[in-house]
């Protein structure tokens, strides 16, 4: 579907929209908190490994470290939150596809 | 293994000009030339995305990295692997909504202007330059290890052209199959050595774990589970966290990946390529901590590197005289020497140790085939930055015939394949491997920065943009300047990494930027480039 025909006034209608505005606000309710989180839980490994060296070396569960398991919890954390965001994004894909669906029925009118 | 491997690297290299041929005749105009028509899948790409980070780097740099210095090297594979989850949630949706050809297209969708452009475009060449010149003297050098007849210059001569003749003909469309070709082989190789390197310690992950930790160094025993080994000193902890930042943040800005989501024809299909790659990406790297701590402990770091035999032992022998009779030892206790350790060799040797010559040569020739792969994606990118961004956009203001266009894009992809082939090999002999990690690092000063902020922040400018990219892109190569890898121990600046400090500045000058000059017209601009990246509304097919 082309739509390089709009208007600036045109865009500024859908941007207010407010079923795209809700459509806008469930995406950033996820992503915003999951991308702050990620960054922090990650930045946590070489933060911990710089500046509490033996604490990251204590080993804990058969002879692996803190910093060992917190490592693969990041690889496992990182596939679930993809996991959770590829379901997440499904709902958004329908919600969008029913906005342009009712865009375009309202311009060929 | 000699002739084993060029003849396996030769049926690869065949592979790729069939594929070069079929896709030759789809690759005649702009479209083609650069995204493929859009006609890759979702599946496709995310094999392709993955192919272009199980790099040279990741095969043999990090298991190499892990076989000498343990779970410092799984640092880089777990930032790496994070990255993507940035990528996923900010940018590879709206990036396949809002964009054409580069990145440079979604950074001034909304910020009209040329300059703009023209920074996004200068970054994006810089980014590759560096990438591909540490890809192609890594090249030059594995090539000469593993097979002596070849010297390094021919080695990166090479590649480059073998690699010039597929991207010129064969575009994006080819580049892109010969990605997943060999990242298919690749992974095949790195399963079939972790399979033996459990087969080893008879399929028990605790005797490996035992093994990893009193791993032998020079009669000493290493544990190679614990942290530090790499990252040590009083500031070793800094330069983690400034390469952990550069990595993580980096793929958001490294115009060769995020290129691949011009070549889907959805959001969706941009959104499931991350997915598969992540995938992918993921189990490849549990692979290579698997053979790097295979390799630190059965093969042994003081194996790892460049083996001497026969003539060319007695030779070296008799020109370090001071050291003649500890290698004379050596000699007679193994039947070669190691005149110099080299982690980049520890697939190989791990390979040569457990699955015998057609198995190295097997993984030797899939090392080829990774560089082969993913020097062309840099290629194309640098090539677009070039033909799309400068020309087109900038020189031409978009006049001119199809025709003009895709001859400066063929022409720009051969002056930077040229180019990087002189650079390289004038750059042969240095020790070029901080380059990935400084490319990382100025992507994520740069490009990032402004395709985040353009994309989220309404208030966001042109001053912001262009002080942002400026700044980050300036730090960062004045401290790498300053740093140890170019001072040694005169450093003025003391971290090999420049991120930690070139990265808040990017982000910091474009936001100061933006609250110094308003802009209404970018403002203005922001309503339709929501609409667009969040529902795919006239995005480009």
């Amino acid at each position: 579907m082309q739509h390089h025909h709009l208007t600036a006034s045109e865009w500024d209608t859908l941007a207010k929209d407010p079923e795209f505005l809700a459509l806008l606000r469930a995406r950033r309710r996820f992503i915003v908190p999951s991308t702050i989180f990620v960054l922090v839980f990650y930045l946590a490994l070489p933060v911990g490994v710089a500046f509490a060296p033996e604490l990251m070396n204590q080993p804990v569960l058969e002879s692996l470290t803190i910093a060992n398991l917190y490592g693969f919890t990041l690889f496992l954390v990182a596939w679930v939150l993809l996991a959770v965001y590829m379901r997440e994004a499904r709902s958004f894909d329908d919600r969008a596809q029913a906005l342009v669906d009712r865009l375009t029925a309202e311009l060929a009118k | 293994m000699t002739q084993a491997t060029l003849v396996m690297f030769a049926i690869f290299v065949a592979m790729a000009l069939v594929i070069t041929y079929w896709a030759a005749g789809r690759s005649t105009s702009r479209h083609g030339f650069y995204t493929a028509h859009r006609e890759i899948s979702g599946v496709q790409n995310g094999w392709a995305i993955a192919g272009d980070y199980m790099s040279a780097t990741s095969f043999l740099g990090i298991t190499g990295l892990i076989a000498f210095y343990g779970f410092d090297g799984f640092m880089y594979s777990i930032g790496w692997l994070v990255a993507y989850l940035t990528v996923l949630f900010l940018l590879a949706e709206p990036l396949r909504n809002t964009g054409r050809y580069t990145v440079a297209d979604v950074i001034a969708f909304r910020l009209r202007g040329r300059g703009v452009r023209a920074i996004a475009a200068c970054t994006t060449l810089i980014i590759t330059i560096f990438y591909m010149v540490a890809q192609m003297v890594g090249a030059g050098s594995l090539i000469n290890l593993l097979v002596q007849r070849i010297s390094e210059t021919y080695a990166i001569v090479i590649v480059g052209l073998i690699m010039l003749i597929y991207v010129l003909y064969g575009g994006m469309l080819a580049t892109t199959w010969v990605q997943i070709i060999k990242a298919a082989l690749l992974l095949a190789a790195s399963i079939a050595l972790s399979v033996l390197v459990f087969a080893h310690f008879h399929f028990s992950p605790f005797a490996l774990r035992d093994a990893a930790m009193s791993a032998n160094v020079d009669g000493r025993s290493v544990d190679l589970l614990h942290t530090g080994l790499f990252f040590s000193g009083p500031l070793g902890g800094l330069d983690f966290i400034s390469l952990g930042l550069a990595l993580v943040l980096g793929t958001a800005g490294l115009p060769h990946v995020l290129m691949r989501f011009f070549t889907v024809p959805t959001a969706r299909s941009a959104r499931l390529s991350v997915g598969w790659a992540m995938g992918l990406i993921g189990a490849f790297y549990l692979l290579t901590t698997i053979m790097g701590l295979g390799a630190g402990t059965i093969v042994g770091q003081h194996d790892i590197g460049k083996h001497l035999r026969d003539t060319q032992a007695i030779r070296y022998i008799i020109r370090h005289p001071e050291t003649a009779a500890q290698l004379n030892a050596e000699l007679t206790q193994n039947g070669y020497i190691v005149p110099e350790r080299n982690s980049n060799l520890a697939a190989p040797l791990l390979a040569d140790k457990l699955g015998g010559p057609l198995l190295t040569a097997f993984v030797a020739a899939v090392a080829f085939a990774t560089i082969l792969a993913v020097v062309a994606g840099l290629t194309i990118a640098a090539a677009s930055a070039f033909a799309h961004d400068i020309w087109y956009s900038l020189v031409r203001s978009g006049a001119g015939t199809e025709q003009e266009h895709i001859f400066v894009a063929r022409t720009a992809a051969l002056v930077v394949g040229f180019a990087s082939i002189v650079l390289s090999v004038g750059l042969r002999t240095f020790n070029v491997a901080f380059l990935v990690g400084l490319a990382f690092a100025v992507a994520a000063s740069t490009n990032a920065p402004a395709l985040i902020l353009s994309l989220t922040w309404r208030r966001f400018s042109r001053t912001g943009a262009i002080c942002g990219m400026l700044a980050g892109l300036i730090s960062s190569l004045v401290l790498v300047a300053i740093s140890p890898n170019f001072m040694g121990d005169h450093a003025i600046f003391p971290l090999r990494n420049p991120g930690l400090v070139s990265i808040p500045l990017g982000f910091l000058a474009a936001i100061l930027g933006t609250l110094i000059a308003r802009d209404p017209e970018s403002e203005a601009m922001f309503n339709q480039l929501q609409v667009r990246a969040n529902t795919g509304i006239g995005a480009e097919v």
